[in-house]
């Protein structure tokens, strides 16, 4: 009997209309757990570098996590991930939470594994074993909400979970999303990838039971995460802005106060900051319109956080729909307004629409930087409104028609200035890896974010912070702070917890401190909780993004010994999420990944240090036993037990095969 | 007078977030052994679940029946129109709610009754936003009075006349007498 995951895949041939029910091997769950671990693991071995975007042979994976299904509190995510990504040509992986990953373990599946593409837009319709590739030229052009209704009622079955893609996805978009309840899958445009298979939607209902390895083992350590959710929702961390200070997502639909994005954060094409933005004016009316849009704060499965909230507020003219964190502000500060109810009213119609919250605004901004500029002109933009807020609605319905410019636009800032030409790269100041970042713009060089932004697969940011302040605590609460941390992984338990105590005092403030040794362990740490998040399915919000999260180094691996009987320990893990971390890593380096491309944008932070930068990065590639391309090593792999990775790397002349770091890799740094 | 212990589960569905940790650790009790499996198809609570309508609403699985109501509700309160016989919590033919997927045998709650007793039924313990809680109180149960018997034989007598209603006693009393 398997435990905790079904130990089946569906295998779905869209252009032959087939469906298959796989089983798959336990040996990979000891290796890569699940979710994200296994995805990576298909698509190294079925999706080879010479595989275009929207060629049939792209698969689209939407998998639940190894924990879902099981009462872990919040293990709810679907871990959606293709072979490629239309933007970056790398891997595209984005997650979701809501109910579609622990619903579709309970019709019987880890996994959808989704090849071909159909001639005809279709859904699919996964009822426990009854599979059917139905119909969908009815829905073609809804909405994504709009959709998953209809297909409940169509299938007369309310406890469908739907998951949909709406106009951007059905004209190919880069930035595309997967759209459920009130999550999506919005980075890297694997709505995109949906929509070019002809498939509009996914529909799951399951009523099969899963099964935990030491049921009583397991439901105590649920409790326990469960009673310290409901003392850290009382007790939240002090000396952090206030929608940091709890868990889940920054509580931005609770909590009306949005002093620290709006000052911090960049806005219009992430250019400038409004330091003294935030005041009680805005305030007062900000929170009436707030409270006024919204009617419910709302939770996905199995979790008592209410990150997201019921939208409707007849003022805004739209249907009811749902909302969370940071997407309310998105495009106000894109759009450089001052009026929140813009920000609820396009943020509808562009959830509707299935569009990238993060993306999609700085596309929009770019392109009336380029209107100021004389680069676009009425003969591109013809009617184009004089207000800003009104410009983006115009550009919404461009881009995710693919009308006129907005079908360059569509793909994206970084392939959109180098189409239009005429000086429009130029204006492309905020892309990684060719994918629009988070829109900070800040002054002093940040060595670990550094390292973060630069090198993470995920080309985002915020699915790779969390573990740490983002600033020094105040010196006054540091002891305090430290002396309940249980989160810290024992091995670094004590360097961590001595840079919390001295860090920001005088001398030890960045960029160079702290030193690079523990720049580079704190960025591993972080990462990693990532990493084994994306694999179990537990949502970040509970593990890998807030401070002093209830799951954690220490108890994940009692969690996933209880639930499948596999017997992981703290270290087992931490090399299984570097086994993944490198596997993702392998993958994007068979498609091109270099070291050129693991830097932050230019004007991240005003105060930069070219050489020192070069060090972080060299340090950092030593210490995580890749070579100076940012190539894990053979030996790097084969420790790992991905020999057959570094081989193939070495047949297509990627590696070398006598190639070792300057430093001996991951034995000798660990041993310090 | 003898005393009888009430359980209540107190809903109150403003505060419901729409989790389903009910269900799920509903499911995860019941299951043989204890917590071996989950399956919230077979919860004995379940969450109405319609965020586009703001209807967030948890049901208690009730009593198991036969027959089917002659006549289905359908409620709209606060301008919001629920599903057909939303707030029946009854294992019934008119619909799949309440029963063992795999079986079909009817789910009704039992308050996670156990030896020795939990101090509140799992759906109430999970439930972080006290859209769930609990209450325990002691009522005097007064001993069955004979004539609410005599009132309803009364009805029969009524309804069939005494004739056809000593004959049925009779032929019920020798058929259960053997």
């Amino acid at each position: 009997m398997r435990y905790a995951e079904t130990g089946y895949n569906l295998e779905i041939d869209l252009s032959r209309g087939s469906v298959e029910k796989m089983p798959t091997d336990p040996k990979w769950t000891e290796l890569f757990l699940g979710g994200l671990g296994t995805n990576v693991k298909i698509l190294w071995d079925r999706v080879g570098p010479e595989i275009e975007p929207f060629s049939p042979d792209n698969l689209l994976i939407l998998s639940a996590g190894l924990l879902e299904g099981t009462p872990a509190i919040g293990a709810n995510r679907t871990i959606i991930s293709a072979g490629v990504s239309p933007q970056t040509s790398l891997m595209a992986f984005s997650m979701m939470g809501g109910f579609l990953g622990p619903e579709l373990k309970h019709a019987g599946y880890d996994k959808l594994i989704i090849r071909g593409k159909s001639p005809d837009l279709v859904y699919l319709w996964i009822n426990n074993d009854k599979v059917e590739i139905r119909d969908a030229s009815h829905l073609k052009g809804k909405g994504a909400l709009e959709t998953a209704n209809l297909i409940r009622e169509e299938l007369n079955e309310p406890r469908a979970q739907v998951a949909a893609i709406g106009l951007a996805g059905e004209n190919r978009v880069y930035f595309a999303s997967v759209e459920h309840f009130r999550s999506s899958a919005s980075r890297l445009g694997l709505g995109a990838i949906m929509g070019d298979k002809g498939l509009k939607a996914i529909a799951v209902r399951g009523t099969k039971d899963i099964y935990v390895a030491q049921p009583s083992r397991f439901v105590e350590l649920c409790d326990e995460v469960l009673q310290y959710i409901k003392w850290r929702q009382e007790n939240p961390i002090k000396g952090v802005p206030a929608i940091l200070a709890t868990i889940g997502a920054p509580q931005e639909m609770k909590l009306t106060d949005e002093s620290w994005h709006t000052t911090s954060f960049a806005w219009g094409h992430a250019r400038q900051r409004r330091k003294d933005f935030w005041n009680e004016e805005v305030e007062k009316r900000w929170t009436e319109i707030h409270e006024k849009a919204i009617k419910r704060l709302v939770s996905c499965y199995n979790c008592p956080n209410r990150c997201g909230a019921i939208i409707a507020y007849p003022a805004l003219e739209l249907p009811t729909y749902m909302m969370k964190c940071y997407t309310k502000l998105t495009y106000v500060m894109a759009a450089l307004t001052d009026n929140l109810e813009f920000g609820y009213k396009i943020a509808g119609k562009a959830h509707d629409y299935g569009i990238d919250g993060f993306t999609a605004p700085q596309v929009m901004a770019f392109a009336i930087e380029l209107y100021e500029a004389g680069i676009l002109t009425d003969k591109d933009l013809p009617g184009f409104p004089s207000s800003n807020e009104e410009r983006f609605f115009y550009l919404l319905e461009k881009i995710v028609r693919r009308e006129g410019i907005g079908d360059i636009l569509a793909n994206g800032v970084y392939w959109a200035a180098r189409q239009i030409g005429r000086g429009a790269e130029e204006f492309d100041h905020n892309t990684t890896k060719k994918h629009e970042q988070m829109v900070i713009k800040l002054g002093m060089l940040n060595p670990i974010y550094f390292l973060m932004y630069g090198t993470g697969e995920k080309a985002n940011i915020t699915q790779i912070e969390g573990q740490i302040p983002q600033a020094p605590l105040p010196k006054d609460y540091r002891e305090e702070f430290i002396k309940d941390w249980p989160q810290v992984p024992t091995k670094y338990a004590e360097r961590f917890k001595q840079f919390i105590l001295e860090w920001g005092d005088e001398g030890k403030v960045f960029p160079f401190y702290p030193p690079i040794d523990l720049i580079c362990e704190l960025v591993e740490w972080q990462e990693t909780m990532h990493y084994i998040d994306d694999s179990t399915g537990i949502c970040a919000g509970l593990s890998s993004f807030p401070i002093k999260p209830p799951y954690h180094i220490r108890n994940l691996p009692l969690f996933i010994s209880a639930a499948t009987g596999m017997d992981m320990d703290e270290d087992k893990l931490w090399e299984v999420a570097r086994r993944i971390r490198n596997f993702v890593r392998a993958y994007n380096v068979r498609r091109g990944l270099r070291r050129q491309d693991d830097y932050p944008p230019k004007d991240h932070w005003k105060k930069r240090f070219p050489e020192y930068e070069e060090k972080l990065l060299d340090s950092y590639y030593e210490f995580k036993g890749w070579n100076k391309e940012g190539i894990p090593t053979k030996k790097t792999l084969e420790k790992l037990g991905l020999d057959y990775v570094a081989e193939d790397l070495i047949k297509r002349g990627i590696l070398k095969d006598e190639e070792v770091p300057s430093r001996e890799t991951l034995g000798e740094t660990e041993k310090k | 007078m003898a005393k009888k212990k009430v359980k209540v589960i107190k809903v109150n569905a403003d505060e419901c977030n729409g989790c389903r940790a009910c269900e799920v650790f509903c499911a995860a009790f019941h299951a043989q052994p204890p917590h071996s499996s989950v399956n919230p198809a077979k919860a004995r609570i379940r969450v109405i679940h319609d965020p586009i309508k703001n209807i967030f609403l948890p049901i208690l699985a009730g009593p198991y029946t036969v027959a089917e109501c002659p006549a289905r509700n359908k409620y709209t309160i606060d301008g919001r129109e629920y599903e057909e016989c939303a707030f029946c919590g009854a294992s019934c033919p008119s619909r799949g709610y309440f029963k063992d997927p795999d079986s079909g045998l009817p789910l009704k709650c039992d308050a996670c009754e156990t030896e020795p007793p939990l101090e509140e039924p799992w759906c109430v313990k999970v439930c972080l936003t006290d859209a769930l809680t609990y209450e325990e109180r002691e009522e005097e149960v007064e001993e069955e009075k004979l004539d609410e018997l005599e009132i309803g034989l009364e009805s029969l007598v009524d309804r069939y006349g005494l004739d056809k209603v000593m004959d049925t006693l009779a032929r019920i009393a020798a058929s259960k007498r053997g």
